[in-house]
């Protein structure tokens, strides 16, 4: 089977983010970049799909030139192929995104259509919640979000969602997309093998026009921290007279 | 007008909806939408959270949750009403129907906002970064398409007169497709997303056994057992008991941090917590100086003391 | 949560290896009221100790660091942090074999043990590395590994057993206030602590630190990369930290070290990268912690083919884990320790885990008694002049010898960035004469020239046949030791430290300060040592009377920054003594040979003979028509003067006595004569290589034969030393046979090669110092190669056999002067005439 991954290039999450002074990026140069968690857990999934069914996994960004660099990461894991949508240094919107994407796979599927095309389910940065649905629908393939195990049947694909309490089931129809979530697979690592042949690795360009959608930012900006006193307890008495007063005995 | 889609699993409803009732009523009148006549006995609170109107669509392809039917019927009823705004409250279902709504119209779609700004173009305030960043927004769309993110504003009621309900009868086709199939029910209704209390270890735990403890005092409230990134790598405990970033958020009444020195990713997984007490050696940890309480010392010696203590108030 | 006390005896800032050794040490010392700040937790708090690979190869050619990373050994030993699985470095290469030999030869001095291996002796220590992409290795077993961290722990627990130390964790330095140039007080967010003392033991951060304090701390943090590759199931099943040796693929720059089941791979391979103290992330800013910044992958992935060609086994397994880590790289390489010139503001800067805790004990004990027991000359922060603790020169220099971590460094070698820095006035006429410039104290100084070549034949001097020995060396130098002989030389020494001392208490403070009397008759000048206040080795230079309150000390350009220091720190309070650097004010030259007088004199009409002018005396004259100040005096043995004049006077003084010299067989003379070959044939000692503070001068042959009334520092030890036979006396060897193994003629380099019995046996005295080579180089004039080395009395003897050994090979030698006696005209009538 033919899987296609997209993923996105996002500073590794994890540490205080700091905002630039012009309000427009973060500060990045001590962070480095990654693949947005549930993506590369996206991508783990697509491998390992590939190993039980066989097949190939693409793996396709929208981004800066430096996203190459987790384009390679995506192949030294497993992927066999890759495609970059150069995009400049600033995040498109959405819309724009989404657009762009479903231009690049339509170009892709040249030769046949992906049976299966994973996103993660948001961004770790931007978190919109919405290329991955928008590209589905323009591709008019069935999409659910938030996906924690995939199963491949005879032309469909059972998709299992976490939920509070317990787990629902989905059944699409193959070819579909779907929003993984982080959990659903444990990434691996590369081996020093595969680092060394994804440097060798061919990464595809795919030039799309830019078309602004209707959300822009205006200015990034940290909360306001919370300051508050702790009180300290002395021992466990006082620990348990707090829980009483909050009314949890 | 505002169209507020009221979130719920086959009748009971996500409280969190009530979250974003209380920032669609400081944008206009607001109207509600429950999805399939399962959540029709909710319609009537919804007055008290300053719901006029409900719309209770009902469809056989909305007997249970599928995105497609409900943001179709919700896009649908939208233009029905002339509504300005649809508004949803910022979860797992939330977020993925009023997505499939944007790529219906192919509109704009504002995830996670924190505050409102209605005029020509509307400005919003959103999360990002699991809350650690605010992003001020533009959009420009004749309808908007809005989440409210988890946590960010609190409910409560104004004491509205009994909302009016209407039925609504969508016209569905093939959004039937992604609709669940099958469920899967944990033994315990109590999860760690909306457990009161949340008994969580980090690295000062140790290892997997020495998580009992930890167990046995969640146990004393019908709580749960989280745990940090750290507990997760090492194999002590499943990565869907993480709270952090990249794991769970919680908002627990009460956030018992057990050895966890309270890096920032963790940290952004529980500060909805409405408190939160702090157990660890190092009074100088991250974790204690943010906490609401913090008893300095060894976990291994205070948790054990704690259940006694619990044990003995109880008889 | 303690509360800060609002004074304290001293604050170290940093609780890395070094404050934690600090804390411990200062307490064994007797200290109280110590108060240690960190920005970090404990027992993390996030600097370069927290990510070190912990690894301490123990030999190094180095003689201080040798020194101090074997007592830091120690130390880890008894705290009981440290094990032992050994260490190999890997030869790739040809050249790195011989580097190979000459460690053997270093762990000999040292007495360390370590041996050559096969490539089959390696893999059957290392089982899984593929020893046939290597040609040999070098075992040495004591190769350890300790646990900084627990070490830093357990140091601050013994100071506060002792009720010395306050620990303030989670606390960030504010500012360091000073006030008439002495540190006054610490300022933190939790708080102001007055003190007198404050050490900056912050790694990566201590320029910013020192910063608050006006002080520059020259270093840059720079990346070291490194990645965890595993698991590997043949490391899991050692069940261990760490079961097999740690092997250094030197050839490649990196290491592969076991950390329980997986393999840590080090690379100093990759380009500099260098980050700024006030941009490193605090804390919450960093994924990991501030100085473990995420790997750039792309500066590492050249390396990869590398560790995968001699441990195939990694190819297989997974990265894990990566890091840029940061560490402190200085220009030279070395350590920045003692006091600042803000007095009671300390560095103790740029130290690595081999050494810390070494070095924390020898900062106390600097602080304590006013000097350590290891000499620190090499790690002296005084040692930098200004120019030297810029950003740009930090930046170039440590881009420069980042790569030479694991490479092949000369110990002639000479640096290609930031040269043309201090340049003398002699300078163009040095390029016209094809001078190749070395550098001395960042002074550009012809260490020969190439002008002179047509001399290598007329006096038959032999080449070196090994590159290794005629690099960073030219038979002209020899050539033009002879051509000075025989008629003239003019050297420029444009590179001395000059310092005018006047005011109405310079003659007490200068007899305070030097062993000789120095209360003599306007126009003298006296040759003496400084000594520390243990009675070894300050310095030595030559101080000259000019007027009644006005005194004058010219020291080495390598040695002015030290100097400078040290003077300065024991100014009186009173204002009594004014202290002028005049290093940038003055040029010299000097004139020696048969013939100086006879140049000279052609070109000045002031009397200079003999009895007008003796030797040891200064004189203001006019040379044609500068103003010029000579001082009979000579480093090389002949008849002359060291002529000074003002720098805008020096072209047009040099040019003078060029053309009168021409006729005279006047020859441009560089400092492989001055400073070697010259020298050595007088058996003149150099500070920092002869001249440390482990030594007495009378062990180096430098006692005058009266004590002068007055006191001064290091008087009591020096009389003590005077009353007792001396345990171990200057040497000058001559090499008695070059020929190698291999049948070629090999000349050792000076580099503390061991000086060994006929049974191959280490010579070490009563005291455990060492016999080993300080100085060795051509003795021309009396056709031999000459080696300078301490040896106890009992070997002290002329005529005594003995060997060196040099590229752990063994040459014979032999005592040829015991004391200070020049094997060159020993009588000095060449001089004195």
């Amino acid at each position: 089977m033919r899987i296609l991954v997209c993923i996105k290039r996002v500073p590794a999450p994890g540490a205080r983010i700091v905002v630039e002074p012009d309000g427009q990026t973060i500060d990045t140069a001590n962070l480095g970049f990654t693949i947005s968690p549930h993506e590369e857990c996206a991508v783990e999934a697509a491998v390992q799909l590939v190993e039980q069914h066989g097949g190939n996994v693409t793996v396709m960004t929208l981004g800066p030139e430096g996203a190459e660099e987790q384009l390679r990461h995506a192949v030294s894991v497993g992927a066999t192929d890759a495609i970059l949508i150069p995009a400049g240094e600033r995040d498109w919107d959405p819309q724009a995104t989404a657009r762009a994407l479903t231009d690049a796979i339509g170009d892709a599927e040249s030769d046949g259509a992906f049976d299966l095309i994973l996103f993660g389910n948001e961004s770790a940065d931007s978190g919109g919640y919405q290329v991955g649905v928008r590209v589905s629908r323009a591709l008019g393939r069935p999409m659910v979000n938030g996906i924690k195990g995939i199963e491949i049947g005879k032309g469909v694909v059972t998709l299992r969602r976490e939920t509070d309490g317990g787990s629902e089931l989905y059944e699409l129809p193959l070819p579909a997309v779907v929003g993984v979530k982080e959990g659903i697979t444990l990434p691996r690592y590369p081996t020093l093998r595969g680092r060394l042949a994804s440097k060798k690795a061919d990464v595809r360009t795919f030039e799309a026009g830019e078309q602004p959608g209707g959300q822009s930012m205006v200015a990034l900006a940290n909360p306001p921290e919370q300051v508050k006193q702790t009180v300290m307890l002395t021992d466990a008495a006082a620990a348990v007279d707090v829980m009483e007063e909050l009314g949890l005995l | 007008m505002i169209l507020a889609i009221v979130e719920h699993d086959r009748g009971t409803l996500n409280e969190l909806t009530l979250q974003a009732l209380a920032v669609a009523r400081d944008l206009g009148d607001v109207e509600a939408v429950i999805l399939g006549s399962a959540g029709a006995g909710l319609a009537e609170e919804l007055g008290a959270h300053g719901v006029s109107k409900v719309h209770v669509a009902d469809h056989e392809l909305l007997a249970d949750y599928g995105p497609d039917a409900w943001a179709e019927t919700t896009r649908q009823l939208a233009d029905a009403i002339g509504a300005e705004v649809v508004l949803a409250i910022g979860s797992d279902r939330g977020n993925e129907v009023m997505a499939h709504i944007a790529a219906r119209l192919d509109a704009p779609m504002v995830a996670n906002v924190i505050s409102v700004t209605p005029g020509e173009d509307w400005g919003v305030v959103r999360v990002r970064w699991g809350g650690s960043l605010h992003e001020e927004a533009l959009v420009v769309a004749p309808l908007k398409l809005l989440t409210v993110a988890p946590h960010a504003l609190a409910a409560s009621e104004v004491g509205g007169p009994q909302a009016e309900v209407v039925p609504f009868m969508p016209s569905l086709s093939d959004e039937g497709v992604t609709r669940v199939i099958d469920r899967a029910t944990l033994a315990e209704g109590i999860t760690l997303a909306t457990a009161p209390i949340v008994v969580s270890g980090g690295r000062g735990v140790g290892s997997a056994e020495n998580f009992s403890i930890l167990e046995e005092l969640a146990d004393q409230f019908g709580g749960v057992v989280g745990c940090s990134r750290v507990a997760t790598n090492n194999g002590w405990r499943p990565h869907s008991d993480q709270v952090g970033q990249t794991g769970t958020r919680v908002a627990p009444d009460l956030y018992i941090a057990c050895g966890i020195s309270g890096a920032i990713q963790h940290w952004v997984g529980m500060m909805a917590s409405k408190k939160v007490m702090a157990i660890n050696t190092d009074a100088e940890a991250p974790m204690v100086t943010k906490a609401d309480y913090a008893l300095v010392g060894n976990l291994h010696e205070i948790v054990p003391a704690i259940i006694e203590e619990i044990r003995n108030r109880r008889g | 949560m303690s509360d800060l006390p609002g004074g304290a005896n001293v604050v170290v800032i940093g609780a890395g290896i070094v404050g934690n050794g600090l804390v411990w040490h200062l307490a064994e010392l007797g200290w109280k009221d110590i108060v240690q700040i960190d920005k970090g937790p404990l027992p993390n708090p996030g600097g370069s100790t927290g990510h070190a690979s912990n690894f301490i190869f123990p030999v190094d050619h180095n003689k201080e660091m040798a020194a101090l990373t074997l007592d830091s050994q120690a130390q880890y030993e008894e705290m009981g942090v440290q094990v032992t699985p050994g260490g190999i470095e890997v030869a790739r290469t040809p050249a790195r074999l011989e580097e190979l030999a000459r460690r053997m030869t270093s762990a000999k001095s040292w007495g360390i043990d370590s041996r050559l291996v096969s490539p089959a002796e390696v893999s059957e220590l290392v089982p899984f590395l593929d020893d046939s992409v290597i040609l040999g290795g070098w075992y040495t077993p004591s190769v350890s590994v300790v646990d900084s961290l627990q070490a830093g722990t357990i140091m601050r627990e013994r100071a506060q057993a002792k009720e010395a130390l306050t620990v303030a964790s989670n606390t960030e330095v504010l500012d360091v206030e000073v006030a008439a140039d002495r540190v006054v007080a610490v300022v933190t967010d939790k708080g102001r602590i007055e003190t007198d003392h404050v050490v900056v033991a912050c790694g990566v951060w201590s320029p910013r630190i020192a910063h608050m304090a006006g002080v520059t701390i020259p270093l840059v943090p720079a990346v070291h990369q490194m990645i965890d590759v595993g698991p590997l199931p043949e490391l899991q099943a050692t069940g261990n930290e760490i079961g097999f040796p740690i092997v250094r693929d030197m050839d490649t720059f990196m290491y592969e070290r076991q950390t329980a089941g997986s393999m840590e791979v080090g690379s100093y391979a990759h380009r500099p990268i260098f980050h700024r103290p006030d941009d490193i992330p605090s804390l919450d800013e960093s994924l990991l912690s501030p100085t473990e910044l995420p790997l750039t992958m792309d500066d590492f992935d050249p390396q990869l083919a590398d560790a995968i060609e001699l441990m195939p086994f990694l190819g297989e397994a997974e990265m894990r884990y990566g890091i840029n880590g940061l560490l402190s790289l200085t220009p030279d390489a070395m350590p920045l320790l003692g006091e600042t010139e803000v007095r009671g503001l300390w560095s103790a800067a740029a130290v690595w885990i081999k050494e810390g805790p070494g070095i924390a004990k020898m900062i106390a004990e600097w602080m304590t008694d006013g000097y350590p027991e290891i000499d620190p000359h090499s790690s002296d922060i005084a040692r930098f002049y200004p120019y030297q603790r810029t950003d740009k020169h930090v930046r170039d220099r440590c881009s420069e010898h980042f790569n030479k971590t694991y490479g092949i460094v000369h110990p002639r070698e000479q640096w290609e960035t930031s040269r043309l820095a201090r340049v003398g006035p002699f300078y163009p006429r040095s390029v016209e004469l094809g001078a190749v410039f070395f550098e001395a104290g960042g002074w550009e100084r012809p260490h020969w020239y190439e002008a002179n070549a047509h001399l290598v034949e007329k006096y038959g001097v032999e080449d070196r046949p090994h590159e290794w020995d005629a690099r960073w060396w030219s038979p002209i130098q020899n050539a033009e030791h002879l051509a000075m002989r025989d008629g003239v030389g003019m050297v420029d020494v444009t590179a001395f430290a000059i310092f005018d001392f006047t005011g109405p208490g310079v003659v007490d403070y200068i007899d305070t300060m030097a062993v000789n009397q120095c209360d003599v008759a306007v126009g003298r000048a006296v040759y003496t040592p400084l000594l520390t206040h243990d009675g070894g080795f300050k310095s030595d230079l030559t101080i000259m009377r000019l007027g009644r309150h006005h005194y004058r000390v010219v020291t080495g350009g390598f040695d002015g920054g030290r100097d400078s220091h040290w003077f300065k720190i024991n100014l009186p309070d009173d204002g009594s003594v004014h202290m002028e650097d005049k290093t940038s004010a003055i040029t010299t030259v000097g004139v020696w040979g048969p013939n100086a007088r006879d140049l000279v004199s052609r070109v000045t009409e002031d009397d200079i003979g003999h009895e007008a002018f003796p030797y040891g005396t200064v004189k203001f004259v006019t040379i044609g028509e500068i103003p010029a100040m000579m001082f009979r005096i000579s480093y090389v043995g002949d008849l002359g003067w060291e002529i000074y004049t003002d720098m805008e006077h020096g072209l047009k003084l040099w040019d003078t006595l060029w053309e009168a010299g021409q006729d005279l067989g006047v020859t441009a003379v560089g400092a492989g004569v001055y400073g070697t070959t010259g020298r050595l044939e007088k058996g003149y000692r150099l500070m920092g290589a002869e001249l440390e503070s482990e030594y007495t001068p009378v062990e180096a042959g430098l006692a005058r034969p009266k004590v002068k009334s007055a006191d001064f520092i290091g008087k009591a030890a020096y009389l003590a030393a005077r009353a007792s036979e001396p345990e171990a006396i200057m040497c000058t060897l001559t090499m008695e046979d070059h020929t190698s193994a291999a049948g070629i003629k090999r000349f050792p380099t000076g580099g503390n090669e061991p000086i060994l019995t006929l049974d191959g046996e280490r010579i070490v005295d009563s005291q455990g110092r060492v016999s080993r080579v300080t100085s060795a180089g051509a003795g021309p004039s009396v056709g031999k190669f000459l080696l300078l080395g301490y040896l106890p009395p009992s070997h002290a003897v002329e005529g005594t056999e003995l060997q060196i050994m040099y590229m752990n090979e063994l040459y014979p030698v032999k005592v040829a002067v015991a004391g200070s006696t020049p094997l060159f005209d020993p009588q000095d009538s060449r001089m004195k005439q």
